[in-house]
């Protein structure tokens, strides 16, 4: 009911995001979403992409400090209130979310979040029927 | 076994008196013949019928390497110059070397002092031992020749060079035990392997290993790499040379000759004695030697004396692993901050990898402290992956740091590979403060 994601550790300086973005060009992943979290020093890039196994392995190779943890991508109706109708159903659970971002995915929006309560959410999910995405379902072209 | 069980393992009191006698007599020696001490004391207002006890020591002048120096190349020789038998120097890489003469007396106390530290070590008169220090103008290979000559030892003298002769030598006589740089055991262990020599065919067991610093991760690779037991063994030219200090069986600090050498730990800045089991800098006293006597001299290295006595039998003092060299002191606001000691918590930390910088600045005339650390690409993990989480960790690090240096630092988690790597100890450290 997860997708992976890689998380990677960067500097925040200028060439940095460029340099880990050649690596994953030369590895033939693909990116499919990313986001950062900033702070004054540093930022944690997190990416949903193809093969995120070899993407890891061959990241770490290259000595770059990257990990992998399991998010939930939700389907989102394509409404105002689409957002809220969704993370009501968690925060109704007392679950909480550790970070979200979104994207979209053939016209629908895709909530991705990490949570550290996964049973809960999965339990959540299902009471309320709402899609959760598989690795399956993304777009990957390689 | 112990070698001079009669010096070694001497009820700690009756050392002290005997310590006392010794020093009474250095003082009133140099006092006599080397113009340098006299009139150090006399400016202090001291004569040798001050000192008495080696609780005295405290109220005699310290000497420094510069003062070596500046007394080039004989200022500060006692005996004269018939009486010189050996003249050894230090390297003289920033600026003079530092000469030393030892009398027909001195290389005899410094034979059985080395003796000592091998018989500590287990060499006996059965073993084939190879000296591969540098035979020369530097102590390390003719001092530790002499002592294994006393053991009663065969010396092979293979001085350092032609690595791949030494192993087959290694192998083909069945050399037991050598003396050398712990860095060279290593290389030595190389070009074993290279030379496809297996540690099966090699009769190795004991290792004396000084002359550099070296950490407990090198000792467990020695011993394992070269199938020996690798022990410290500790000198400087300016007081004798290698066997001022030695390990014993139980690899835990070396023991000081200091019946020979008397060591004193200061704090750098104050010069106040520092109590045992604190780290300062390491002074030594000779208490016997003829040729080139040394009052409190400042070795600048870092270490503490091991409070209590050591298991093997041995009642003299017991030496700490050096810790840094003075030379690498910061100031922090007033406080005393050694690289080694940041060195010595990020080595506890799993999570960085073992390189790290200081950078020093003065903002709004107070100093602050900001240390750099990077993270192990091996050790990041998903528990890790939040800003949240490397906070908690930073608090962690920042707050062993706290508990060593006993200031505050501000500390930076870096990505992997962006803290420039060296050798040097002074490029961990980057003190903007100079720039005003």
């Amino acid at each position: 009911m997860t997708i992976r994601q890689l998380s990677i550790f960067i500097e925040n300086q200028s060439g940095t995001l460029q340099k880990v973005l050649e690596l994953i060009r030369k590895s033939g992943i693909q990116i499919i979403a990313c986001t950062i979290a900033d702070t004054a020093e540093y930022g944690l890039f997190r990416i949903i992409c193809s093969e995120p196994d070899r993407a890891c392995e061959e990241l770490k190779e290259a000595g770059v400090a990257v990990a992998i943890s399991d998010v939930f991508a939700i389907e989102l109706d394509n409404q105002p209130g689409g957002a809220a109708n969704v993370v009501s159903v968690f925060s109704g659970a007392g679950i909480g979310i550790t970070y979200m971002y979104a994207f979209l995915l053939d016209g629908r929006g895709i909530l991705i979040f990490k949570t550290t309560q996964a049973a809960e959410t999965e339990a959540a999910i299902r009471a309320h029927g709402l899609h959760a995405l598989s690795e399956a379902d993304l777009p990957v072209n390689a | 076994m112990i070698w001079n069980p009669n010096k070694e393992c001497m009820p700690r009191e009756q050392m002290r008196l005997l310590q006392g006698k010794r020093l009474h007599k250095i003082v009133e020696y140099v006092y006599h013949n080397v113009p340098f001490y006299r009139n150090k004391l006399q400016e202090m207002d001291l004569s040798p019928e001050d000192i008495q006890t080696i609780d005295d020591i405290v109220k005699l002048p310290f000497t420094t390497k510069k003062d070596l120096r500046d007394n080039y190349p004989f200022g500060l020789q006692a005996a004269p110059q018939s009486e010189i038998i050996r003249i050894h120097a230090s390297s003289g890489t920033t600026g003079n070397p530092t000469i030393v003469g030892y009398t027909r007396k001195d290389i005899s106390i410094w034979s059985e002092c080395m003796a000592r530290s091998l018989s500590s070590y287990g060499v006996t008169s059965d073993d084939i031992f190879s000296v591969s220090y540098g035979y020369g103008l530097f102590t390390g290979g003719l001092g530790a020749h002499n002592g294994v000559e006393m053991i009663g030892a065969s010396v092979v003298p293979a001085s350092t060079g032609n690595t791949e002769k030494h192993a087959r030598l290694i192998r083909d006589l069945g050399i037991t035990g050598i003396a050398c740089t712990p860095s060279y055991a290593l290389y030595l262990a190389e070009t074993m392997d290279k030379l496809g020599i297996s540690k099966d065919e090699i009769k190795l067991r004991v290792g004396a290993f000084g002359a550099e610093p070296w950490t407990e991760n090198m000792r467990t690779e020695i011993q394992e790499r070269l199938g020996l037991k690798g022990f410290n063994l500790y000198g400087l030219s300016e007081v004798m040379g290698p066997s001022v200090s030695y390990e014993c069986d139980e690899q835990n600090g070396s023991h000081v000759n200091w019946d020979h050498f008397y060591p004193e730990i200061i704090d750098p800045v104050t010069l106040e004695p520092v109590p045992d089991g604190q780290t300062g800098e390491l002074v030594f006293t000779t208490l016997t030697k003829e040729g080139m006597p040394v009052i409190r001299y400042r070795t600048r290295d870092l270490c503490s004396l091991l409070p209590g006595e050591c298991p093997c039998g041995r009642t003299n003092v017991r030496m700490s692993a050096i810790q840094g060299r003075t030379d690498d002191m910061l100031i922090i606001r007033g406080i005393n901050v050694f690289p080694s000691q940041v060195e010595s918590v990020v080595l506890t930390m799993k999570e960085f990898a073992p390189v790290y910088m200081l950078i020093v600045d003065r903002v709004n005339n107070l100093d602050t402290l900001v240390v750099q650390v990077e993270l192990r690409p091996d050790v990041f993990n998903a528990t890790l992956d939040t800003p949240a989480a490397i906070d908690e960790l930073e608090q962690r690090f920042a707050g062993k740091l706290r508990s060593v240096l006993s200031i505050n630092a501000k500390v930076q988690i870096k990505a992997p590979g962006t803290i420039e790597r060296s050798q040097g100890k002074s490029t961990h450290v980057i003190d903007k403060r100079k720039l005003y």
